[in-house]
């Protein structure tokens, strides 16, 4: 992702990227199959649907039917909906249970109001910010979009997007469409200290607005949230250092174990034996 | 597709208003077996529109002796949630097309999967 010629969206419009061969990687790479499923799982998490009760549930983009599987799992009936052929034979293929619908997120979600207990997207969305044809607006297609799903959710329903947004521009212009088509809600990021494991997702409610929910890995980001300086008078003794700790010291160990942590890895927890010194007879 | 997404979908071509029901034109149907699940089935069934649903089981050939009208206190009676389910999530239409109402706009079914995609001069 850190370079922009990496991005998919910069090489081909959807229907043409997601061909024969990418569609198969999403049934065949067990690395991907992975990460989509994770990712819906955080993604159904954050739905916060109500316990032991079947729901009906939207998948915008549902591919190959990764995500779905996820949702049929935990006992819900979804319809998927994606731009790509190549994707949705593949999602035929391992005989998903949900029903599959090929469609374009930026024509608008055809369905009457009110029909969805929920919606879910995993890695869709930042599609809709290019313009593949000359016709195309993002601005225009993001609204008609947002703006077809809210109507197609039941009141109270939530949305959930995963997102891979190329800059802060694109992101605030899905938001403040999202935000136009009347959706409240917002950004809930996962693993902030973390290149590799950072997700974004888009929370967005639908009439009921609630308390947007934290992302994992950030509780520890409040503690320094404070706008003053700490510990000024410290701040030349350890110059060179950087406020680092000497390195193999026990401070040095647990400042290396929190900031692990705050990239969400596993790690031991801390107990009297952290750092401790051995004895010299060994 | 199920008939529960049929029940669902509308036209969204540019400029209609309702587009609702949708008109079935099947060529292939089939029937697979879907667990039955009463609990969804009651919870689904007030969110149907249920004259849509009858015409388009009416169409076809499985309407499963389903009432014109909705029958009250259809949460207890198994029998008639067991004859919902089957016309909601078991028949499927494979090949056809879905035809609006309004327009005329044909959308095809192919493999179970209907084309909603438009043309540029129907957004």
């Amino acid at each position: 992702m850190s370079s922009n010629s990496r991005r998919p969206e910069h090489t081909a419009p959807p229907e043409v990227f997601y061909n024969e061969e990418e569609a198969r990687k999403y049934s065949q790479n067990s690395r991907m199959i992975e990460i989509q499923s994770q990712m819906s799982e955080r993604a159904v998490e954050l739905l916060n649907l109500p316990e032991d009760q079947p729901c009906f549930l939207l998948d915008v983009g549902c591919g190959s039917g990764l995500s779905g599987d996820y949702l049929s799992e935990e006992g819900h009936f979804w319809l998927g909906v994606d731009i790509s052929t190549a994707m949705l034979d593949v999602a035929l293929d391992r005989e998903v249970e949900g029903d599959l619908i090929l469609g374009d997120m930026g024509h608008g979600m055809p369905f009457r109001p009110g029909t969805f207990d929920g919606c879910i997207s995993i890695s869709a969305l930042q599609w809709l910010c290019n313009a593949d044809k000359k016709s195309y607006s993002p601005p225009k297609r993001l609204y008609t979009f947002f703006s077809t799903l809210y109507s197609s959710l039941a009141r109270g329903a939530r949305a959930i997007f995963q997102i891979y947004p190329e800059n802060s521009e694109q992101l605030e212009l899905i938001t403040a469409q999202a935000m136009k088509a009347g959706f409240t809600g917002g950004m809930v990021v996962d693993y902030p200290n973390s290149t590799k494991a950072k997700k974004l997702f888009l929370c967005l409610f639908a009439g009921v607005s609630g308390v947007l929910p934290k992302g994992l890995g950030s509780e520890t980001l409040d503690r320094g949230a404070s706008n003053q300086v700490q510990y000024s008078g410290q701040r030349c003794r350890y110059k060179n250092m950087k406020g680092k700790s000497a390195k193999k010291g026990k401070d040095w160990i647990l400042e290396k174990k929190e900031r692990r942590r705050r990239q969400g890895r596993e790690v031991r927890a801390d107990t009297k034996y952290t750092g401790r010194k051995r004895k010299p007879r060994f | 597709m199920k008939l529960l997404t049929h029940n669902m979908l509308t036209s969204h071509v540019k400029g209609i208003t309702k587009g609702y029901p949708l008109l079935i034109k099947a060529t292939e149907v089939k029937v697979s077996e879907v667990e039955f699940n009463p609990e969804f089935v009651s919870r689904m069934i007030p969110k149907l529109e249920w004259a849509a649903l009858v015409q388009a089981a009416e169409g076809l050939g499985h309407l499963n002796d389903l009432p014109v009208e909705l029958v009250p206190d259809f949460e207890k009676n198994e029998d008639f949630l067991r004859r919902v389910h089957r016309v909601l999530l078991e028949v499927e239409v494979v090949e056809g097309c879905l035809r609006c109402p309004e327009s005329g706009r044909e959308f095809p079914i192919s493999r179970g999967i209907p084309n909603m995609l438009l043309n540029e001069d129907e957004v």
